[in-house]
């Protein structure tokens, strides 16, 4: 019972034994530099571990003052009642169709918005890029109020198409595509049109070689939009079409004392996400950290 | 390209000079609508009830952004050091959190928070400090959503250090351990100016996302007790869908735009120096 609250101390503890690394003129060794590493990890992994551990105890173990991690006795039974109250496939459906649509909507017309940007001369072009620019600093929250009564008046709350199509273009995402695009040598699209290729054809082209910025974007597109809470939780009144975090936390607010469901709901919730991150892991990474460096 | 106009024009401009339209209207969802002018600014002006949150607001900013961007670069020090075993997974638990959902991970939290099942209490009292609930006190509150808000970021920050750190070249550390400096000084002449572009790019994205916190607010204290943790984004979320007074709330999300163009500004200007800087 106690053990629980020795590991964030006990696992440096053990690892603090220090090999003499050769360069010593490091403000730590390699071994104290692990350590202070694996307590970080496992600080911040705690929360997600410890709401898992609690969520396959009984209820009654989890309200008598049993904080820890272990348990006497192992079981499923609040993932059995959370999965129909929470209704998780359909959340899930929801979340997928959501988080997918706005991805595919938006890398498409992105995609194009930002090829026009990048390569076509036409009036207006630079008035339309400083729009953009200017949309790219603006807080979304600002339009909150008259989006929801746009929907509204196109009798378009709780539909999928109101939570999709406001974000089916995204100023980040023409802002990122463009300055990969301008990027690609323009030699490969004069030959191309040389040889008689029409544009579409040349789009096509310009987006193969941005497949790692697709991807990248994609992937931003996807995250933001899953996690996102504000949004689907204006546009959808009615619980059949809220998403895995406004379901959730407006689950929490009427089943705030049962526990152990609220437990294995956001477990339920939460691993999507996680499995999809161990299995794209490095790719995840990478994306974040070359946009940050663009 | 047309589609993305249209889309835009339809679902952003034609909303923002609506929401523009409505700050100057007293418009409520189900009542009449009537110009005032002014008047929801000047109500701006006399509502503590806005001061309070703006200041709310301006306190969480000033906690989260520094702690996040000092924690992400001491930890992106640490995981970037060559030899250290594991660092990979390392790297990849303190991430984790930038990818899950902060409403639905703002549900543990919670729960820990509370006395009589959580940790975070149960650990206080056994090292002799008497179990409070942090979330219905109106001073403890804000530092639990702070650290929440913390959580989530740390890690995402962290990766960009990484690879801010990974552009530094490695024979200016070993010409500066041939002369003789000390890892302080190493860190200080070498490290720091040469990642002053990341820094200003990571403080300037959290102080953003700062001034937007609404999520585990909402699901953590619903901005209570006592408004103390009410944010910005959560008044206009409570005027403008619980009060129903969106006229009211358009003129705060226009509030909101100043303050954010502000550091978007600062954020532009900092990028077109880059930009003439390589």
């Amino acid at each position: 019972m106690r053990s629980a609250t020795d590991i964030p101390v006990q696992v440096p503890a053990a690892e603090a034994r220090p090999p003499r690394s050769r360069s010593s003129r490091r403000i730590l060794s390699t071994g104290w530099a692990l350590a202070v590493g694996i307590a970080a990890a496992v600080i911040i992994v705690f929360p997600l571990v410890w709401v898992f551990a609690n969520s396959i105890k009984p209820e009654n173990e989890i309200i008598t003052g049993n904080p820890g991690l272990f348990s006497a006795t192992v079981t499923g039974s609040n993932y059995v009642q959370a999965w129909d109250a929470i209704d998780f496939p359909r959340l899930l459906l929801n979340t997928v169709i959501f988080a997918g649509g706005v991805t595919a909507a938006s890398l498409t017309f992105d995609s194009l918005t930002a090829y026009a940007l990048a390569r076509l001369e036409f009036p207006g072009r630079n008035v339309i890029f400083v729009l953009v620019l200017i949309t790219l600093m603006l807080p979304f929250q600002v339009n909150l109020v008259p989006l929801f009564l746009f929907l509204s008046d196109l009798h378009w709350l709780n539909t999928y198409q109101g939570l999709i199509l406001p974000r089916a273009t995204n100023a980040f995402g023409i802002f990122f595509l463009r300055q990969f695009f301008m990027s690609i040598p323009k030699e490969l699209e004069d030959a191309a049109r040389v040889d008689g290729a029409s544009e579409f054809r040349i789009y096509r082209m310009i987006l193969r070689l941005s497949v790692p910025a697709l991807l990248t974007l994609g992937l931003f597109h996807f995250m933001y939009n899953w996690n996102d809470l504000l949004w689907p939780l204006i546009v959808s009144t009615n619980s059949s079409m809220y998403t895995l975090s406004s379901g959730l936390a407006l689950f929490l607010g009427q089943h705030v004392i049962e526990y152990g469901l609220i437990m294995a709901g956001s477990v339920l919730a939460i691993v999507p996400m996680v499995v999809a991150f161990l299995i794209i892991q490095r790719r995840f990474t990478e994306s974040i950290a070359t946009s940050g460096l663009r | 390209m047309l589609p993305s106009l249209v889309i835009m024009a339809l679902f952003m401009f034609y909303p923002l000079i609506r929401a523009a339209w409505l700050s100057l209207t007293n418009y409520s969802f189900f009542g009449t609508s009537q110009f005032i002018g002014l008047g929801n600014y000047s109500r701006l002006l006399h509502d503590p009830q806005f001061w309070g949150d703006l200041g709310n607001t301006a306190y969480y900013a000033a906690v989260t952004t520094p702690v996040s961007v000092v924690l992400a670069l001491g930890l992106a020090l640490l995981l970037n050091r060559r030899g250290l075993p594991g660092r990979g997974i390392l790297r990849a638990a303190i991430f984790l959190p930038a990818v899950v959902s902060l409403a639905v991970a703002a549900i543990p939290f919670r729960l820990m928070f509370t006395p009589s099942i959580g940790l975070i209490t149960y650990w206080l009292g056994e090292l002799g400090i008497h179990a409070t609930d942090w979330l219905s006190s109106t001073t403890l509150a804000m530092p639990a959503v702070i650290i929440v808000g913390i959580w989530k970021n740390v890690g995402f920050y962290m990766v960009i250090y990484i690879a801010g750190l990974q552009t530094i070249p490695r024979e200016f550390y070993e010409a500066a351990r041939i002369d003789g400096a000390s890892a302080w000084q190493r860190f200080r002449q070498i490290t720091l100016p040469l990642l002053n572009n990341t820094t200003m790019f990571v403080t300037i994205i959290a102080l953003i996302a700062s001034f937007q916190a609404f999520d585990q607010i909402y699901v953590m204290t619903q901005g209570g007790p006592a408004f103390s943790t009410e944010t910005l984004v959560m008044l206009i979320y409570r005027q403008g869908f619980q009060n129903f007074s969106m006229g009211y709330a358009s003129a705060i999300g226009y509030v909101l735009v100043l303050i954010i163009l502000l550091f978007s500004l600062l954020q532009m200007r900092f990028f077109s120096r880059r930009a003439i800087r390589y």
